[in-house]
C-alpha cells in the first residue's frame, strides 16, 4: 500500500502552531492546542495566563503559535479575554474569536472568580480548560481538578487527595451560558466538532480538555492518547456538551466493562491505592455516569 | 461651559471629553458616582464606549490591560481596597507600557473601616511604575484626566488621577468644560503602536529570561525621566489651547521670597493657599510648594523651590510606618545632595489620617510649631493626635 495514502487523515492539514514548542514529551495540552486552532482558524486571538502554556508558547522573543498570543495575570483570563473582546467589538471586527487558554489551576482554583464573572456577563468569548489535574508547572502541586485518591507532591502517598475533583462543567452550566462541552485528544474529530460548533455560538463557551501530563501523572510519555481514551471509555471522563444550561448530550458513550482500574494502574500517581480503593471510585464514576444519563434523558423531555 | 459638578462626575467629563473606549469598573465608595456617570453616558449613547461591569477591581484593571493591548483607550476608576487589590496588575499595565488612565479617590485601608481620605492607598502603589497626579479642585481633576492621557500616549506608561474622598469627590464647585472639538485637537485618536494584530501575530508579555528582564525595566525608567518634561510640555499646550495650568509637576504659591515653605498636596494645597494668603496679609513670608506629581517625582523642581529657605514644612496625610511621612522622605532625600549651606531643615507633618479635617487652625498649627523650633526634634510631628 502507498505509504503516502495510508497516512491520509481527516484532520485539516493548516496548522497554527509551529514545530519547537517546549512542552514535556507526551504532554497533551499542545497536541489540545493544535487541534482547537485547526478548529479556530487563524482570526483568533489566545488569551493564556501563567500554566504549563506560559512555557510552551516559548520565552521572548518567540513564539509557538502563528495568532497573537496575550500573557495575562495568572487569576485573569477571563477578565483579560473580556477586556480584548471589548476592543474589537467597539473598532467593528466582529469575524475575530477570542479565546481564553488556562490550566486547571487558573480555571478551578485561582481564576474562578474572573471565569464566573465573565460567564455570567455571557461575554462573547471562548474559555478552553486544559485540566491535567494539579499544579503540573511548578512541580505538581493539587489543584481543586486533582481527583480523589490521587498522589502530588502536597498530597503525598500517606495522605493522598481525600476530596472529590471538583465538577467545573456543572459551575458553568449553573451560570445558563449557551455552550459547555468536555473533550479529550483521543477523540479529536469529537474536539474539534466541539470548537467549532463554539465557534458558530455568540456568547459565553466553555470547553474542558482532559490533558494528560506523563511527568505528574507518573505515566509512560507514550501513554497520553492511550489514557485520554481511557478516561472516556471507563467513564471517569464522559464526552459530552450542553447546550443553553439545559440540553445534554452525550457524544461519545462509555464503554461497557471497561473498568476504572485500566485507567488508574496506567498512571503511578494512583499506585499506592488499594483494591478497595478502586471499588470507592469505579461505584463514584458509575454514580456519577447514571445521574449524567438522567440529564440527557431529562432534556429530552425539556 | 461651565456646569457645578462634584469631584467625581469632573472625572466622568474628563473620561467622556477624552472619548475612551473601553471602561471596566467595579463600584466602591466614594468613587462610585464616576462609574454610575460614565454608564449612564454609555448607554445614552453620549459616549461611544464598551463598559464591562467586571465583579471586582482586579478584573477591572486586567480586562483595561487586555483592552488597552488591542488598541482602546481604556479607563477605570476605584478607591482604597479596590486599587490595593489591583497591585498586582498595577505592575502589569505599567510592566506592559500601556497608556492606561484611571482615577482613585484616595480613601484610607481598613481595619477599622473608613470610608474617608487619605493617601496611603495610592502611596502604597509607588512603585508599579503609574504616574501619579494628585488634584486640589474639581477643575484640575478633569483637565489632568485629558493631560493624563496625552502624557500616557507619549511616554507609554500608565497614570493615576488622584483625588481626596469627600473633600473633593463629593463637593459641588463650578467646573469649565472644555469644547469638544478642541480636546479632540488636542488629544488624537489613540494610534498604539504595539497592539495585538491577527495580521502580525506577536507573542505579548512572554517569559523573559535574564538576558532581557533588566533592559525592559531600565526603558521604564528612562520612560518615568522623560516624562519629567513631557508633563510640562502637555501642560503649556493645554494651558494655549484651554488657558489653564497647573505648572506641570509642581506649583510654586508665593514663594519669591518666603523663608518658610510649606509644601501641601490635594485638598490640604487648597486649604494651606488660603493660610498662606493670610499669614502673608499678617506680614508672614511663607509660600506654600502644592506638589502635583508624585511620580516621576519633580526632583529639580523640589530643590529650586526649596535650597536656601530657612525652612520647610511638609504635611503628610499618610504614613510609611517604620519611616515617616512619605512625600517628607522623598523631599529630604533630594535635598541630602544639595550645598549644606543651602539644604533647609525639613519638618515633616503628619495630619488628617482617615479624613480627619485638615483645617486652616491645623495649618496655623504646623506653620507656628514650625517657626518656634531651629530644626524638628523628631522624626515625625503628629498633628491632632488623642494620646
Amino acid at each position: 500500500m502507498d505509504r503516502g495514502q495510508a497516512l491520509k487523515t481527516t484532520i485539516p492539514e493548516e496548522d497554527y502552531m509551529t514545530s519547537g514548542h517546549i512542552a514535556c514529551p507526551g504532554c497533551a495540552a499542545p497536541i489540545a492546542m493544535r487541534y482547537c486552532l485547526k478548529a479556530l482558524g487563524e482570526k483568533t486571538i489566545m488569551v493564556v495566563p501563567a500554566c504549563c502554556w506560559t512555557i510552551i508558547a516559548g520565552p521572548f522573543p518567540y513564539s509557538s503559535l502563528k495568532v497573537p498570543l496575550l500573557h495575562t495575570a495568572f487569576e485573569t483570563t477571563a477578565a483579560a479575554a473580556s477586556g480584548v473582546r471589548a476592543t474589537l467589538d467597539i473598532k467593528g471586527d466582529a469575524e475575530t474569536t477570542v479565546v481564553g487558554w488556562a490550566g486547571d489551576g487558573g480555571t478551578f482554583d485561582i481564576g474562578i472568580q474572573a471565569l464566573s464573572g465573565a460567564v455570567e456577563r455571557n461575554e462573547n468569548i471562548i474559555y478552553i480548560c486544559y485540566d491535567n489535574e494539579a499544579y503540573m508547572n511548578t512541580g505538581i502541586q493539587r489543584s481543586s481538578a486533582t481527583p480523589w485518591g490521587a498522589w502530588t507532591t502536597t498530597t503525598p502517598a500517606e495522605r493522598p487527595e481525600d476530596k472529590p475533583k471538583k465538577d467545573i462543567i456543572e459551575i458553568l452550566v449553573a451560570h445558563q451560558i449557551p455552550y459547555t462541552a468536555t473533550a479529550t485528544v483521543a477523540y479529536p474529530h469529537d474536539l474539534m466538532a466541539k470548537v467549532k460548533k463554539a465557534k458558530g455560538i455568540k456568547g459565553s463557551r466553555f470547553i474542558h480538555i482532559l490533558s494528560p501530563c506523563p511527568p505528574g501523572w507518573r505515566m509512560s510519555d507514550e501513554l497520553t492518547i492511550k489514557a485520554s481514551r481511557l478516561a472516556v471509555q471507563t467513564g471517569i471522563f464522559p464526552l459530552y456538551e450542553v447546550e443553553k444550561g439545559r440540553k445534554y448530550t452525550i457524544t461519545v458513550p462509555r464503554k461497557q466493562g471497561v473498568p476504572v482500574a485500566e485507567y488508574l494502574k496506567l498512571q503511578r500517581r494512583f499506585a499506592h491505592l488499594k483494591p478497595e480503593d478502586y471499588d470507592i471510585i469505579q461505584k463514584n464514576v458509575d454514580r456519577a455516569y447514571e445521574r449524567l444519563l438522567r440529564k440527557t434523558k431529562q432534556s429530552e423531555i425539556l | 461651559m461651565k456646569k457645578i459638578l462634584m469631584g467625581n462626575h469632573a472625572v466622568s467629563y474628563g473620561a467622556l471629553l477624552s472619548r475612551v473606549e473601553v471602561i471596566a469598573a467595579y463600584p466602591i465608595t466614594p468613587q462610585t458616582q464616576v462609574v454610575e456617570k460614565l454608564s449612564e453616558m454609555c448607554a445614552q449613547g453620549k459616549l461611544k464606549a464598551r463598559y464591562i461591569n467586571v465583579e471586582s477591581e482586579h478584573s477591572a484593571m486586567a480586562a483595561c490591560i487586555a483592552a488597552e493591548q488591542a488598541g482602546a483607550r481604556a479607563f477605570t476608576a476605584t478607591s482604597s481596597h479596590g486599587l490595593t487589590l489591583m497591585h498586582e496588575l498595577l505592575h502589569w499595565a505599567a510592566g506592559a507600557r500601556l497608556p492606561i488612565v484611571m482615577a482613585n479617590i484616595n480613601r484610607s485601608m481598613a481595619p477599622g473601616w473608613s470610608i474617608w481620605t487619605d493617601q496611603n492607598d495610592s502611596l502604597s502603589q509607588r512603585d508599579t511604575g503609574w504616574l501619579q497626579i494628585y488634584c486640589e479642585s474639581s477643575q484640575e481633576v478633569l483637565d489632568s484626566i485629558i493631560q493624563a492621557y496625552k502624557i500616557a500616549e507619549q511616554v507609554l506608561l500608565p497614570v493615576m488621577v488622584l483625588l481626596d474622598a469627600f473633600f473633593l469627590s463629593h463637593t459641588y464647585e463650578p467646573v469649565d468644560i472644555p469644547d469638544q472639538g478642541l480636546v479632540d485637537q488636542f488629544l488624537p485618536k489613540l494610534d498604539y503602536a504595539y497592539k495585538i494584530d491577527i495580521k502580525d501575530p506577536c507573542s505579548f508579555g512572554s517569559l523573559l529570561p535574564p538576558e532581557y528582564y533588566l533592559e525592559l525595566r531600565y526603558k521604564m525608567q528612562k520612560a518615568m525621566e522623560e516624562a519629567h518634561d513631557v508633563i510640562i510640555q502637555v501642560d503649556k499646550e493645554y494651558q494655549q489651547m484651554f488657558g489653564r495650568s497647573y505648572g506641570g509637576l509642581v506649583e510654586e504659591y508665593r514663594t519669591e521670597d518666603a523663608e518658610l515653605v510649606l509644601v501641601a498636596s490635594s485638598t490640604a494645597a487648597s486649604t494651606s493657599r488660603m493660610v498662606v494668603d493670610q499669614l502673608r496679609d499678617e506680614g508672614m513670608k511663607v509660600g506654600m510648594l502644592k506638589m502635583r506629581f508624585f511620580r516621576p517625582f519633580p526632583t529639580q523642581e523640589v530643590i529650586n523651590a526649596l535650597k536656601g529657605v530657612k525652612k520647610v514644612a511638609v504635611i503628610d496625610r499618610n504614613i510609611s510606618y517604620g519611616q515617616g511621612g512619605i512625600f517628607c522622605e522623598e523631599i529630604r532625600s533630594v535635598l541630602y545632595n544639595i550645598d549644606q549651606h543651602e539644604r533647609p531643615p525639613v519638618f515633616g507633618y503628619i495630619a488628617g489620617l482617615g479624613g480627619r479635617d485638615i483645617t486652616p487652625t491645623t495649618i496655623r498649627e504646623i506653620l507656628s510649631h514650625t517657626l518656634k523650633e531651629d530644626k524638628p526634634k523628631e522624626n515625625i510631628i503628629w498633628i491632632g493626635v488623642k494620646r
